[in-house]
């Protein structure tokens, strides 16, 4: 590999020892800056290779499962080699789909990247396209950020231009919605259905984008795989744990002084998280850590939770798509809790019968909770509702749903009986601290089943 | 060899004819969709079982071999 011989004339830099590797300072580079900044796309002779060495640094999917991405793109490439051409399936070759339409409310870590760093996420398509035998890729961004979308456009026109790009890569609108970019619903999408999640298997591996073999990955994923190209699996575990390798980028939001997306070592401690946001801007009482699918922790036993899959899932919360929430003591945790629910239950896609009528149910349950005087009934009620729609439907918004509200009743009893006493605090009703976006119903389709 | 029983969520529809013809693995949740047992259906059950999955009307229920 020649790319970590020697820097090339014009001063290429060397790999990175410390922060950051994905968010550079300053003005995104144009492609002449960020060829000289870390050398040409490094493709390699086979891509077998490529695959092996991102399963050697152990690169986990940032989008919010943390899946092995290797595993994924051997997969893909083995569904590749393995497929005959039919009478219906000429096409030859896999789809690779890069994920930055980042519906997660309170994450913006791939928007900053893909502002920041555009190159590198291209780079990082080319490279698992060359990799997994892909034909073509899309890089699907959120309809709602038009300057975003125009400047990968002209990030990827450049690359035509300059004859780097060995598959086309189209940038792709999608719009949001939460359940919108998940990996079968963007299929969906492509193949000009309804932006809705399917069925699976077929995975999407084996059966994607126009039948054919289709590799997802976030856009922070391919990021962290243009790097490991470049620097190397040993490289890249040089930051991080054995079970939670390399940097993360991290959407801190909530009552911090410096509300921000920072790119951290995974296994940094929560409470050092918090200090690079500028500290506490108000007293804490707990952290949301990973997004709407994650968990509520106390604080401040939080402050030594560290920032890895393991450890998070361990408290009782996720890594997810790298988000940070600091919940002030003037909020109310039910009534915040209350709120994001009837978000996630107005994202159900309306297929699925426990999802449809299981999420407004506990809506419903936890607006008792929150806002009135919740009776033993509701609290038990609200209690059954999280098994009974745990893993009962086609996607995970049944699941993540009822893991926020879990936590939200493990963590917030102190206030569950306080307000079983005496009615809500008055703090339910300040304003919110969780974002709640307004948004049209996923797809703008009608969510009858 | 044992099986085990799935349901497509998405296709189907609460028709509750599974569990009226296998409740020995299957019951109904408060809106009429089916709760699975989570335990393997054994072979002295299988006829049951793959009576339901024929009568399911939206082919929904799915009886997978597991070994």
């Amino acid at each position: 590999m020649s790319v970590t011989g020697p820097p090339a004339k014009g001063g290429q830099a060397l790999p990175p020892r410390q922060l950051p590797r994905l968010l550079q300072p300053g003005a995104p580079l144009p492609l002449a800056g960020h060829v000289s900044r870390y050398g040409p796309v490094p493709f390699r002779r086979s891509g077998a290779e490529l695959i092996a060495e991102v399963r050697r640094a152990g690169l986990a999917g940032r989008g919010g499962a943390g899946f092995p991405a290797g595993r994924k793109m051997h997969a893909v490439a083995a569904a590749t080699a393995g497929r005959k051409p039919g009478l219906l399936h000429t096409a030859r070759g896999s789809v690779v789909v890069a994920n930055g339409v980042e519906s997660e409310p309170a994450s913006s870590k791939d928007k900053m990247l893909l502002g920041r760093s555009p190159h590198l996420v291209l780079d990082g398509i080319a490279l698992a396209a060359a990799a997994v035998g892909a034909s073509r890729a899309y890089l699907c961004l959120h309809d709602g950020h038009p300057g975003l979308t125009s400047l990968l456009r002209a990030a990827v026109t450049e690359r035509e231009r300059a004859g780097v790009n060995r598959v086309p890569i189209q940038v792709t609108e999608v719009p949001g919605g939460y359940v919108a970019s998940q990996e079968t619903a963007l299929i969906s999408f492509l193949n000009g259905g309804p932006q809705r999640p399917a069925f699976v298997p077929p995975r999407p591996f084996e059966r994607g984008v126009h039948g054919r073999p289709t590799l997802v990955q976030n856009v922070e994923t391919l990021a962290h795989l243009a790097l490991i190209a470049r620097y190397g699996a040993a490289w890249f575990r040089g930051l991080g744990v054995p079970q939670s390798a390399g940097s993360a980028l991290i959407t801190v939001s909530g009552a911090v002084c410096e509300p921000s997306v920072l790119e951290i070592e995974l296994g940094t401690r929560i409470g050092d998280l918090i200090e690079r946001a500028g500290g506490p801007a108000e007293p804490p009482q707990a952290v949301l850590a990973g997004g709407y699918f994650g968990g509520w922790l106390p604080y401040p036993a939080a402050l030594n939770v560290r920032m890895t899959d393991a450890g998070l899932r361990g408290a009782g919360a996720a890594l997810g798509p790298g988000v940070l929430v600091l919940l002030p003591a003037s909020a109310c945790g039910l009534a915040e809790t209350a709120r994001t629910i009837w978000y996630l239950a107005s994202q159900s896609a309306g297929q699925c019968g426990p999802c449809l009528n299981g999420l407004p149910a506990l809506a419903t349950a936890f607006d008792e909770v929150a806002f009135a005087r919740p009776g033993r009934d509701t609290q038990g009620w609200a209690r059954q509702l999280l098994a009974l729609v745990a893993g009962r439907g086609a996607c995970h918004l049944p699941d993540g749903t009822a893991a926020l509200a879990a936590s939200a009743l493990r963590v917030f009893g102190h206030d569950l009986r306080r307000h079983a006493a005496s009615g809500p605090c008055p703090r339910a009703w300040r304003a919110p601290v969780l974002p709640e976006p307004v948004l049209p119903e996923p797809g703008g389709q009608d969510p009858t089943p | 060899m044992s099986h085990r029983l799935r349901v497509n969520p998405i296709t189907c529809q609460a028709h509750g004819v599974c569990a009226e013809l296998f409740p020995e693995r299957i019951t109904m949740d408060p809106w009429g969709y089916p709760l699975i047992a989570p335990q393997p259906v054994p072979d002295e059950l299988l006829g049951h079982a793959r009576r339901a999955v024929a009568a399911c009307p939206t082919l929904a229920l799915l009886l997978d071999r597991l070994d």
